[in-house]
């Protein structure tokens, strides 16, 4: 580890790293020359070798996922997925910004090996000057030949599409992406089929992830096997990792995978901040669960993290949480995001997650009961497309953050609820009643007592009075 | 005055311009649908809201219904139909912000302009508004402006003085996305 050398980083600190004459003259596009002479299968067979990981969350082989497209395809699309929203994740935000051009060469040579010939790149709407960034680089190369017609001669066309977001998490799930890219809401599509097989358009579509595509032409130029020996075994190649919350220094670094919490939080982020102690932290953007403190040595890569109870690597963005803070504090953040980014299509989940936000809210105003740990619980263990009750994995990620903490902090939990108890906040006897099953009786429910009229207003008058 | 019974056309919404530049966007897509994002981008850019009129001329050029529009539109909670504040700031209240006081910067500016968050100030500089990570955590706690300026790591000064920088009005624009 001693001599990794930085790759997807390397032009960051170069100044106007960002344009197409510097990106060239530090090697650029020499890797997509090469690609774009051979054979497309060729490609797919090295990107296979070098068993390239999606870097986006779920850690899918990049090399696998192309090979599903059907043989006998007559058009192929691409969708390059920047709608990088997990939470404490800004990797390909960098990536876009500082090397436009690296991204370009990725997913040209990512089309040519899949015979895309057109690529869509979905970026959120606030990655702004991402966007204006990438808008110009890919004028620059199209002036230069690197994209368009007949590029470098082999006879490959290809054109790259800007299409920005709208602010919706659930456009990072592909089928989401693909079904807002047509113009429709972000919904998920029910899989099978898969888009390499029917995606965008009703058309056969790959969809990846900015780093993912980023670490193609270097896999090219070096090889399968040099990808192969950084990072550890089952989990090759380099990652950025973002370290932000309760830290000295908010940094992204790339490091070859299978760096642990503690290194990154001593070695890069400067140590936790106000000279405090890690309380927990989250491994991988906020649905992959949590950490306590003792599991900090745990190596950030596909395998590893599913010992200690996390969902998976993710997107491996570290947020640190300091021992002043409340782990309540910790969930009902984590709760009222999915609460709000849920959109909506599943019922165990559009319900599910705004469950998990009412009752960590009534917690924390006061009205928490020990009863409602065990429920969150409960709820938590069937929601998800792990117990195969959603299209989508949005709900396992809202579920895992409750999972971790209530089991990892339970003590804690109780705690605050046995200090943290306020009468106004509790729930009503109606409410207990029905938390009971007693089914509610016409004659005997009381309804709330109303205000006086005199106080009563209209909803256009609250504003006023505020 | 017209009669009720033979009302005149009502006016475009949408400018010459506008239609143009949606239209131009039609070539890049295998189905005219696919352009409804980019064009609400377009409309919202221009008119900083997406009234339903534009919804429905939106509609028509892209030979879809009005209600495929608003259907895509009313999904993402992005488009208002009343016009927004000359700048639109979110500030973040994901993990990484809120654990170095995001919700309290939110809150504090909310006091500071006497507006609740998704409200424009009176003099229709600012519209202020909540958002869920911005990917803008090396900066958090952090705050965006819809022309691009990032603003972090913030605290209670810092928030004044953006409030302050952002008052004055929009960055010139060095790169206008089409």
């Amino acid at each position: 580890m001693a001599n990794f050398e930085p790759v997807l980083s390397r032009n960051f600190s170069v100044p106007e790293g960002h344009t197409l004459k510097v990106y060239e003259s530090r090697g650029g596009y020499q890797a997509a020359r090469k690609a774009l002479a051979s054979d497309p299968d060729a490609v797919i067979t090295t990107v296979k070798d070098s068993e390239l990981r999606g870097r986006g969350g779920a850690g899918f082989p990049t090399g696998l996922k192309w090979t599903f497209l059907p043989k006998d395809r007559k058009e192929t699309l691409m969708c390059i997925n920047a709608d990088e929203s997990e939470p404490a994740t800004f990797n390909n935000r960098l990536l876009m910004e500082k090397d436009p051009h690296q991204l370009i060469e990725g997913i040209l040579i990512s089309c040519f090996a899949t015979r895309a010939a057109t690529a869509y790149l979905y970026i959120r709407f606030e990655y702004i000057d991402a966007a204006a960034i990438l808008e110009r680089a890919i004028a620059e190369a199209r002036a230069a030949g690197h994209l368009g017609k007949n590029i470098y001669g082999s006879g490959f066309d290809l054109e790259i599409y800007v299409h920005r977001g709208a602010g919706a998490y659930i456009c990072g799930e592909e089928t989401g992406l693909i079904e807002s890219l047509e113009g429709k809401r972000g919904w998920p599509r029910i899989k099978p089929p898969f888009p390499a097989i029917e995606g965008a358009f009703r058309k056969p579509t790959v969809v990846n992830n900015v780093e993912t595509l980023c670490c193609v032409p270097h896999i090219i130029e070096r090889g399968a096997g040099w990808f192969k020996s950084i990072g550890t075994p089952k989990s090759y190649g380099p990652k950025l990792y973002c370290v932000s919350g309760a830290v000295n220094k908010q940094v992204c670094v790339e490091l070859p995978l299978g760096v642990t919490t503690r290194a990154l939080i001593e070695e890069h982020a400067g140590g936790v901040w106000k000279g405090r102690k890690a309380k927990a932290a989250v491994p991988g953007g906020i649905s992959m669960g949590l950490l306590s403190a003792d599991e900090l040595d745990v190596p950030l890569d596909f395998e590893s993290l599913r010992l200690p109870g996390c969902l998976g690597l993710g997107t491996a963005a570290v947020t640190v949480i300091d021992d002043q803070t409340s782990i309540v504090d910790y969930l009902y953040n984590c709760c009222r995001f999915f609460a709000h980014e849920s959109c909506g299509q599943c019922t165990p989940c559009r319900e599910g997650t705004s469950w998990f936000y009412k009752t960590i809210k009534r917690m924390k105003a006061g009205g928490g009961r020990l009863q409602d740990l065990d429920v969150m619980l409960h709820m938590a263990n069937n929601l998800g497309i792990i117990p195969g009750t959603t299209i989508c994995g949005l709900a396992d990620g809202a579920a895992w953050p409750v999972k971790n903490a209530i089991t990892k902090y339970r003590a804690e939990f109780e705690d605050y609820i046995k200090t943290h108890q306020n009468s106004a906040a509790l729930p009503t006897a109606l409410q207990e009643r029905i938390a009971e099953g007693v089914r509610g009786d016409v004659d005997t429910i009381v309804l709330p007592v109303l205000p006086a009229a005199g106080v009563r207003h209209s909803p256009g008058k609250a504003a006023d009075a505020l | 005055m017209a009669s009720p019974t033979s009302p005149k056309a009502p006016a475009a919404v949408l400018t010459e311009g506008i239609r143009q530049r949606i239209l131009d966007l039609l070539p890049r897509y295998p189905r005219k649908q696919a352009a409804v994002l980019p064009a609400l981008h377009l409309v919202l850019e221009h008119l900083r809201c997406v009234p339903y009129a534009a919804m429905a001329e939106i509609a028509e050029l892209l030979e879809i219904t009005p209600a495929e529009v608003h259907d895509a539109m009313s999904f993402y909670g992005f488009f208002p139909q009343a016009p927004m504040g000359e700048c639109r700031v979110w500030i973040c209240r994901s993990l990484s912000c809120a654990l170095r006081g995001g919700d309290e910067l939110l809150e504090h500016a909310c006091q500071k302009l006497r507006i609740e968050p998704g409200q424009t100030t009176p003099d229709g500089k600012i519209t202020l508004e909540f958002a869920e990570c911005l990917g803008i955590c090396d900066f958090a706690p952090a705050a965006l402006v819809d022309d691009g300026r990032i603003f972090g790591p913030l605290d209670e000064a810092g928030v004044d003085a953006m409030l302050d920088t952002v008052k004055q009005g929009r960055k010139p624009t060095q790169a206008q996305v089409s």
